[in-house]
């Protein structure tokens, strides 16, 4: 059988009825939501079954939209059926007061480097993950720099005595 | 009577009834070939097991990218796998001319072609004669360098610079390849295939390097597609995953090349995958080259697709016409803003699959930008690949998975 977006939709709808939800389709490539408690119940389901088998986790990250009530976090799978070749994109969403949300990595070894990399920008933690620390920063960091509320330092500030680059000090 | 005089050194708690030695293998030790920490429990010399402690040289690429509009990222995208900077800046245009629904000319694909072709033969013939290096053998790896440097110059032929590229911008080039660019890649087509006989004739059959490679290091490739492995690294365990077959992009559909694959995932395997693609590339390079070579008269001299928004006018318009004027300002400033949209592009990467998610809501910079770093993703393998091996073979197994610590870090 060749795997269409159609006929994955139709699928994950027989399973998961209205759960879930934004089925779209940006530049041919599937995307869809589900509640967060249910991300890996999709994701198991996605693997298992004999005609979808996204058996590969290509990529893990988080978005942050501050702007969204009660769903300010956002983790983005984007999954691969290598067989058919056919890829798809999973999003999940949760609240920034309480960002827990499951680990994948008992499904996917993949996950365990990916999920830390997503704690350490947004501090969205894994529930169950075996070692959920800080990976590219500092473990004494006590926010999540990639975080919406953290702007860039604006390029053209003068206040700051940064002497060896030119600003402040006594050359400005 | 005096009381007894505690002068020996303390030792922690349970350091004496300890089986196992720990060792600090980096960050900078020069058998790491980056910046990268390994602390290794061993007994006697074999690994019980490893913990890598990255991000060293994180840049914060991903929290950079969203102040500056889209052609300032591309000098970011250098310093991911800075091997092949190439690759990385033509997969960011790739990225942003799918977002926004630019078609690019044949003969710009096929230029960039060759450009990523070279990219690739650069980046493997840097891993391949490292793994030779951390063998013990050290000529071919200082034989094999003067071809790289070849590949230098043609790129500073195209772009300008050598190492970080900035090469290619959206929709195309920045200027059309001269004819001593060509006449560099012709030399480079000429000369080369006779340096890679010699190299593999001094590494592939021979006996002690194969003894140190083969059955090191090795993976299945159910547990390399688990760890997300992709490009040479999973070719070598017998998966013939490539995003320029499975995906292609910039016209890669017009060329005729095979994939090779390994069957057991181990050190020789990899090497011997990387050989191989090096001569596939060269046999792309070869296509491409007679491809543009084919174009005459108005169509040998589009280097760029008409994409005004994106692509920067000449010098000589900006001062004439008032039209590119304005579009010069408005890129330079960064003030065109970019459709709303989220895309994924990957393009095959000389580690493997490269990735670019790109979110927009309409601003002039991304929303948000990640990168699927291949490195990143396979190194946490690592463990895996090396418990119960020898140091020695520790070593081999780092330099043969091909990390480049720009990349692991972003």
């Amino acid at each position: 059988m060749i795997l269409t977006n159609e006929i994955i939709q139709q699928k994950l709808i027989e399973k998961f009825g209205n759960q879930v939800s934004g089925f779209d389709e940006p530049y041919g490539l599937l995307s869809f939501e589900a509640p967060k408690e249910l991300n890996l119940k999709v994701l198991q389901f996605l693997y298992d079954d004999a005609d979808l088998q996204f058996q590969f986790l290509t990529d893990l990250t988080g978005v942050h939209y501050p702007h969204q009530i009660e769903r300010e976090l956002a983790v983005v799978y984007h999954l691969h059926n290598l067989k058919q070749n056919i890829r798809l994109r999973f999003k999940i969403y949760t609240a920034i007061e309480a960002p827990e949300v499951f680990t994948a990595t008992q499904l996917f070894s993949t996950a365990n480097w990916m999920e830390r990399e997503t704690f350490d920008f947004f501090g969205i933690k894994f529930i169950g993950h075996p070692n959920l620390k800080r990976i590219l920063n500092v473990d004494e960091m006590d926010y999540f720099p990639l975080r919406k509320e953290y702007p860039l330092e604006d390029q053209t500030r003068i206040d700051k005595d940064d002497e060896m680059f030119g600003r402040g000090g006594t050359n400005s | 009577m005096l009381e007894k005089v505690h002068n020996h050194i303390s030792l922690p708690e349970g350091s004496i009834e300890k089986q196992t030695t720990t060792i600090n293998l980096g960050p900078t030790h020069p058998a790491t070939h980056g910046v990268m920490q390994n602390i290794l429990e061993l007994d006697g010399e074999r690994v019980v097991s490893s913990e890598q402690t990255i991000g060293y040289i994180h840049r914060a690429f991903e929290k950079l990218a969203e102040r500056r509009p889209l052609y300032q990222i591309t000098p970011i995208t250098d310093r991911l796998n800075y091997c092949s900077s190439p690759l990385n800046n033509m997969g960011w245009h790739l990225t942003c001319e799918k977002l926004l629904k630019i078609e690019t000319p044949k003969r710009v694909d096929y230029l960039r072609i060759i450009i990523m072709e070279l990219a690739r033969i650069a980046d493997h013939l840097i891993c391949n004669s490292i793994v030779a290096v951390d063998a013990g053998a050290f000529t071919g790896f200082v034989y094999v360098m003067q071809y790289r440097e070849l590949i230098y110059e043609i790129y500073e032929e195209v772009c300008g610079s050598r190492l970080t590229t900035n090469i290619g911008r959206i929709g195309g080039f920045e200027r059309n390849f001269s004819n001593t660019a060509f006449e560099k890649i012709e030399k480079f087509l000429r000369e080369y295939p006779k340096v890679l006989k010699e190299f593999e004739t001094l590494m592939t059959r021979n006996r002690i390097f194969m003894d140190r490679l083969q059955g090191t290091g090795g993976i299945s490739a159910e547990r390399a597609l688990n760890y997300g492995f992709t490009g040479p690294n999973l070719r070598a365990a017998g998966v013939d995953y490539d995003v320029r077959v499975q995906n292609p992009y910039s016209s890669y559909q017009d060329f005729d090349f095979k994939i090779p694959i390994g069957n057991t995932g181990d050190n020789y395997d990899r090497f011997q995958v990387r050989e191989e693609e090096m001569w596939q590339s060269l046999s792309i390079i070869n296509q491409a080259y007679q491809k543009v070579q084919a174009f005459k008269g108005a169509d040998a001299e589009i280097f760029h697709a008409d994409v005004p928004e994106y692509y920067l006018p000449t010098k000589e318009d900006v001062y004439t016409k008032m039209e590119a004027l304005i579009w010069h300002f408005k890129i330079i400033m960064g003030e065109t803003d970019i459709p709303k949209g989220e895309v994924y592009h990957s393009i095959e990467a000389a580690n493997g699959e490269l990735g670019y998610y790109l979110i927009s809501d309409g601003g002039r910079t991304p929303f948000r930008l990640h990168f699927r770093r291949p490195c990143f993703i396979y190194y946490q393998a690592y463990s895996e690949l090396t418990k119960g091996a020898m140091l020695s073979d520790a070593i081999i197994t780092m330099s043969s998975l091909n990390l480049i610590a720009g990349e692991l870090d972003a």
